[in-house]
């Protein structure tokens, strides 16, 4: 069993931190996975993806053509990824950042206003985290628990008092995606 | 030691930390940067040498200097870099000089790109600098084997009195994949008997590269080349996949190997009889295994992220035996899963014609994609 996951952007969205805490998760419950960026020029404000490999066998290739799932954070990435996701995938769109509707009927789509979510829990920087939330309620690669635990494990010393605030901000994503989906037709 | 979650270059940094490097002399370049910054942090914080050089050109000269010590040194560069390292590389193995040198290959010729690559199979396999020299070269295609082999590098570097180069690209440099760290081995470690550090009592030892004399120069030349004869009879290394019953039989190192791995293993669940042969030493390269595979394959894949540059060595060692062909992805492109096992596919359909030239089909489907 493997899955893919792109997690694609803007630099400062906390797109390679997401993919990361996924992959100390995974790590951590004694899976197989590889992280790899798409690593560029780029700086904050540019555009930032990852691809993170979920396995319980040896993983080959690092990157793929057609994910699992995709969780995309803004147009450019949503209009790059939505038509690449292999069918019956999951789709989390953050819908605070893209003008249109998704296209696909094929797939788990979750358009979460994620910027709102994270700026009603009071901390902007959060968005990642309710998009992992929301991940996680149609994917079931790892539970939130591990999320949480990886956190716990991996968040820096300095960061360690919003650990409270992260755990909300994935539970309000899993929430949201819970309550309002559109299902594969 | 616990697995952790750790990003390639910084992992091949720490691996030789702990395999006891005493002095690392680096210029930044993407995207091997992490590598030196590592080093900057760790080496001073050990009481060991650090030292970002003015240029490659300097960083390679402070490594040549190093190493005349006898204590384990190092530099690690991205393609340009390594090109400009060239003249002191020759020079290195001109001395007969135990250093271990990493490149995490970008796209190139020139300038190139950023992006993942191994377009300098040729520069540091069959030697980019001048005269006759025969570096080890180890190709890691995880994070794990960047950590096992930057370790194993000082070690044959040391066994051998020669110069190893550990052969990344791009993606082994960027990725994080959960690897084990070894434990750390002690610095004061044994003197080699031709080291200068001093000569305060005792005969004077000279390390050089030049041999005046073309006869001095030739006698140095033989025991190069002799040496290079014992690393291949002692050292060859590669893994296999799924080979036992393979026809179809796909050579790839490095990334390109792990994807051509992916390939192989979905090849095999379409009932397939694929395999894979991953060389891990580029060289000495695996040249008798490839030309026993080659006496019972039905056809062989070389799958590379460069126009075939390996793919030389392979028809060089199975001399028309079975039919090549070979894909490759260029100027920092990294291949799919799918595009491979499409190749697969056709070979296990239709066995090509031996004597094929093996760019031939491919160098067609490169120009209908571009077009």
């Amino acid at each position: 069993m493997q899955t893919e996951i792109i997690i694609a952007g803007f630099g400062g969205q906390g797109i390679l931190f997401a993919g990361q805490l996924i992959a100390y998760a995974a790590m951590d419950s004694g899976k197989n996975v590889t992280w790899i960026p798409s690593y560029g020029p780029e700086m904050r404000g540019g555009t930032a993806n990852c691809t993170v490999i979920v396995a319980d066998e040896e993983i080959g290739a690092p990157t793929v053509r057609n994910p699992r799932a995709a969780m995309v954070f803004n147009l450019p990435s949503f209009d790059k990824y939505e038509p690449l996701v292999v069918p019956e995938g999951v789709l989390i769109v953050n819908k605070s950042l893209v003008d249109r509707e998704y296209e696909r009927d094929d797939l788990i789509t979750v358009m979460i206003p994620a910027n709102e979510i994270a700026e009603s829990l009071g901390e902007k920087r959060l968005t990642n985290m309710v998009m992992l939330g929301a991940l996680l309620e149609h994917l079931p690669v790892l539970s939130i628990d591990a999320i949480e635990n990886a956190l716990s494990q991996h968040l820096p010393e300095r960061h360690k008092h919003l650990l409270p605030l992260n755990s909300k901000a994935l539970l309000e994503g899993a929430q949201f995606a819970r309550e309002a989906f559109a299902p594969i037709k | 030691m616990a697995r952790e979650l750790l990003v390639g270059n910084r992992a091949m940094a720490e691996a030789a930390v702990r395999a006891g490097v005493q002095a690392y002399f680096g210029y930044p370049i993407t995207p091997q940067t992490e590598l030196l910054e590592w080093m900057s942090k760790r080496m001073p914080e050990l009481g060991r040498a650090f030292l970002q050089a003015e240029s490659e050109v300097a960083a390679i000269n402070m490594v040549y200097g190093a190493a005349c010590t006898g204590v384990r040194v190092m530099s690690s560069s991205s393609s340009p870099g390594v090109s400009l390292m060239m003249e002191g590389i020759s020079y290195i193995a001109g001395t007969e000089l135990p250093v271990v040198l990493i490149d995490v290959m970008r796209g190139g010729p020139g300038l190139g790109n950023i992006a993942p690559s191994q377009g300098d199979y040729n520069q540091i396999v069959h030697g980019g600098g001048h005269g006759d020299y025969f570096p080890i070269v180890l190709a890691p295609s995880s994070v794990q084997e960047a950590i096992d082999f930057t370790v194993l590098a000082f070690d044959l570097a040391e066994k051998y009195r020669s110069l190893v180069f550990v052969l990344a690209d791009g993606n082994i440099g960027q990725m994080m994949e959960p690897a084990e760290l070894p434990p750390m081995q002690p610095v004061d470690r044994p003197i080699p008997d031709w080291a200068v550090r001093g000569s305060l009592g005792r005969e004077r030892r000279i390390l050089s590269s030049i041999y005046i004399r073309p006869e001095d120069e030739e006698v140095t030349n033989l025991r190069l080349i002799e040496r290079a004869r014992t690393i291949e009879a002692n050292e060859v290394r590669y893994k296999e996949y799924y080979l036992d019953d393979a026809e179809i039989v796909v050579i790839g190192f490095g990334t390109a190997g792990r994807v051509a791995f992916s390939a192989v293993r979905e090849a095999r669940s379409k009932g397939i009889r694929a395999g894979l042969l991953r060389p891990i030493t580029l060289n000495p390269f695996p040249s008798k295994v490839i030309a026993e595979l080659a006496a019972n394959a039905q056809a062989m894949l070389v799958v590379e992220m460069n126009s075939g540059q390996m793919l030389d060595d392979v028809v060089r060692y199975t001399t028309g035996q079975v039919p090549i062909e070979f894909y490759g992805r260029m100027g920092g492109v990294v291949p799919f899963q799918d595009e491979i096992l499409t190749e697969i596919q056709r070979l296990a359909h239709q066995t090509p014609a031996l004597g094929i030239d093996p760019r031939e089909n491919w160098l067609r489907q490169m120009k209908e994609r571009l077009n």
